[in-house]
């Protein structure tokens, strides 16, 4: 007999103050006034209830870097954030190109049980960029793999992405493009641009990454495949985006949390703690994205988490890896960019990182509303409460958060997880 | 000031402070006994991660006509994947007790890295990082301009420099922009479109690409070394071509202002960025840019170093 809960005194994302009981891995309950006997009772008000989060870019570094995280860290620190499925990406040691792999990954996520860590299968061997993967063998492994990915690395060869696009519609995946062009990209550290014109670190242009969303956009197109942007940085990615959805493409975009607040200005203290690929952008692509975010034409945020051991961050900026942590404080961001500055309300939000990640993922369990027989993934939330970001508290077992010291505005309180209370702030 | 870490974390007045400085204590290099005792006792360190000959013994020679013990270490490749990291090689020389750093790294921002983590408690010079600053280059040169140009003025008001090169990778070039106009010159940067860096339209420079529009109305030309691989890289067809653009020869020289000097911050590239005439003819001040860096390195140790002690030098 598993714990019964009963989320009181909370409001919906549509505004309306509800009661939420669970019981047996679902939603058993929703009205206002529902009796609390037999329940263990998590105060809700003044909090939103949402459909629990959906990552579909998550780093998780097991195996190969388990000093950074491991699949058990890093779903920790996914319920701490509000998550209740996350995405792990393929460039692990070994990557994940095999059925083998994604079915460990698969299997160590269902062994920590706090999380559904659905693995992203790798579209080349060894993201190489040169011969296609197992695609079938993951597809059809326990993994059940829905996305492929060679994010850190461009797909850059036009016919492979042309055959990799087209191949995987057998399965009804969808390819996550990382675009980045990389002859223009050799070497670089930063936004090309006034910043990296005074700083002297190599620049990372913006059309690296918009000719290749324009060109895989096309692509996609042509072949009738599924096609998703990983982590668009730049204004000029938004636009080209906006297009083909006007054309009625099938493209969808993700963005970061970190790319919604925080520009390349950061690079001039050379702490590698702000250095990340795609690199931060300018105030005006901040703006633009968020904008993007607003109106659908980027679909989802997800937060490219990336934890880093220390002495991979403690060092010179051109030596340092790229990536920052992103699941414990990606809910409080966007809520502090997207709903306090009134650019959308909660309704938009839990399509952005609930509904349709999950659906983009085929996540089949997941992105459902409150409502009575629906699995019970929940987040719960107190949007006005702030708290400060401290590297040293986080759940990962990284502390490379560039958010350090930030008082941030939005709570996560709760956490439950097919019933089960994964996460409970103060616990 | 503590460290000594980009041009733009220097006042005017800073600025101004050290070239005086550094003209004081020129004297002693000219005068017969050419040592001071004032950071006797104190130990400086030039870590260099890069190969500078240049750079490394004139810090050495500044440091030891002050007295100071010098260390030299040289650590190729400090990067964490070939060896032993920038923490690990700053907070041993913390534990062997260095009152300074001077560091030359390949990495932009290195010497900001030193100076911002807890690892070291000494005071931080940065001679050179990677293609963001080389600020005591900058101090030393328009200490050199100012002595051939400025008439007595205190400042560079109204004197136009042209720099000629390779922008987009040079960090002698950050340090000028930044240190001659704040002294008043007027910058122009001369390079192909693919040597200079975008984003320089915001610099408080003007841009040329073309040598001869500028070089007859220029002060000081100061060219900088173009490095043999940039051209592997495509940043301009040959060799040929540049030095026919952007080359330093006779043809130009003659074509210089009266008073116009030659500058260039070695090593050179004989033939290549400057002809053999041009480096060695009157207008060339280029040797005494390296007698000067040694007075200028000498200001920067002092005043970094030597706090409230007085510079009692016989006059």
């Amino acid at each position: 007999m598993t714990t019964k809960y009963l989320i009181q005194g909370g409001v919906l994302a549509n505004g309306t103050q509800s009661d939420v009981a669970i019981s047996e891995g679902v939603i058993s309950h929703v009205g206002s006034n529902l009796d609390s006997s037999g329940y263990t009772v998590i105060d809700a008000r003044g909090s939103i209830v949402l459909p629990g989060l959906v990552d579909l870019h998550t780093h998780l570094r097991e195996p190969g870097k388990e000093d950074a995280e491991t699949v058990l860290t890093g779903s920790q620190a996914a319920a701490k954030g509000g998550f209740v499925a996350i995405s792990a990406m393929a460039n692990t040691t070994p990557v994940a190109d095999t059925a083998g792999v994604v079915e460990q990954v698969f299997r160590l996520g269902q062994e920590a049980g706090l999380v559904d860590v659905f693995p992203i299968g790798a579209v080349t061997q060894g993201l190489s960029g040169e011969n296609l993967s197992d695609i079938g063998a993951m597809a059809d492994s326990a993994a059940k793999v829905r996305i492929f990915s060679d994010d850190g690395n461009c797909v850059a060869d036009p016919l492979v992405m042309r055959r990799a696009l087209e191949y995987v519609k057998k399965f009804d995946a969808v390819i996550a493009q990382h675009a980045q062009e990389p002859r223009l990209t050799h070497g670089s550290q930063m936004n090309e641009g006034f910043v990296s014109s005074q700083i002297g670190l190599k620049g990372w242009p913006a059309i690296a990454e918009e000719a290749i969303i324009a060109r895989d956009i096309l692509l996609a197109d042509h072949v009738k495949a599924r096609l998703h942007i990983c982590h668009v940085t730049t204004a000029g990615g938004v636009e080209i985006i906006r297009w083909a959805k006007s054309r009625g493409m099938s493209v969808t975009a993700e963005v970061t949390p970190h790319h919604l607040l925080l520009t390349d200005e950061l690079a001039r203290s050379y702490n590698p703690i702000y250095k990340v690929n795609p690199p931060l952008r300018t105030e005006q692509d901040v703006i633009s994205l968020r904008e993007a975010l607003a109106d659908g034409t980027i679909d989802i945020v997800a937060t490219d988490h990336a934890p880093h051991a220390s002495e991979t961050k403690e060092c010179e900026w051109q030596e340092a890896s790229f990536g920052m942590l992103g699941l414990e404080t990606a809910l409080s961001i966007v809520n502090l960019t997207m709903i306090q500055s009134g650019l959308t309300d909660w309704p938009t939000i839990v399509k952005r990182m609930s509904t349709t990640p999950a659906a983009i993922g085929r996540y089949v369990e997941h992105g459902k509303d409150i409502a009575v027989g629906n699995p019970a993934h929940v987040t719960v939330m107190n949007p006005t409460a702030t708290y400060r970001v401290d590297r040293d508290l986080v759940a990962s077992k990284s502390r490379n958060t560039p958010f350090h010291g930030m008082e941030l505005p939005g709570v996560v309180g709760a956490t439950f997880y097919n019933g089960a209370l994964t996460y409970r702030a103060g616990a | 000031m503590r460290h000594l870490l980009s041009i733009s974390d220097l006042t005017k007045v800073e600025a101004l402070s050290i070239l005086n400085t550094a003209e004081t204590l020129s004297r002693v290099s000219d005068g017969p006994m050419k040592k001071l005792p004032t950071l006797r006792g104190r130990t400086i360190v030039n870590l260099f991660a890069e190969d500078s000959t240049r750079t490394r013994i004139s810090f050495e020679a500044a440091a030891k006509r002050l007295s100071a013990d010098v260390i030299n270490f040289s650590a190729k490749g400090s990067s964490v994947s070939k060896g032993e990291s920038l923490k690990d090689t700053a907070q041993t020389l913390q534990a062997m007790g260095a009152d300074a750093v001077i560091i030359r790294h390949s990495a932009s921002g290195a010497a900001q890295t030193l100076a911002d983590n807890q690892w070291m408690s000494g005071s931080v010079i940065n001679a050179g990082d990677g293609t963001h600053e080389h600020p005591s280059q900058a101090l030393l040169d328009a200490f050199t301009i100012r002595k051939h140009l400025a008439h007595g003025n205190d400042d560079l008001t109204g004197l136009r420099v042209a720099i000629v090169g390779d922008i987009l990778h040079s960090r002698v070039a950050r340090s000028n922009v930044l240190l001659l106009t704040m002294l008043g010159a007027h910058v122009t940067l001369v390079a192909p479109p693919t040597l200079l860096p975008v984003g320089v339209e915001s610099w408080p420079v003007t841009i040329s690409y073309n040598f001869d529009d500028v070089i007859e109305s220029v002060d000081a030309v100061m060219m900088l070394r173009i490095q043999l691989e940039r051209m592997s890289e495509m940043f301009f067809p040959n060799a040929r071509e540049y030095s026919r653009y952007f080359g330093l020869n006779k043809d130009r020289l003659v074509k210089m202002k009266q008073s116009a000097i030659v500058m260039h911050p070695g090593p050179m590239n004989r033939g290549l960025e400057i002809t053999a005439d041009s480096a060695d003819s009157a207008r060339s001040v280029i040797l005494e840019q390296v007698t000067n860096g040694v007075s200028v390195r000498m200001a920067i140790l002092y005043l970094l170093l030597a706090g409230s002690q007085e510079l009692e030098i016989a006059q």
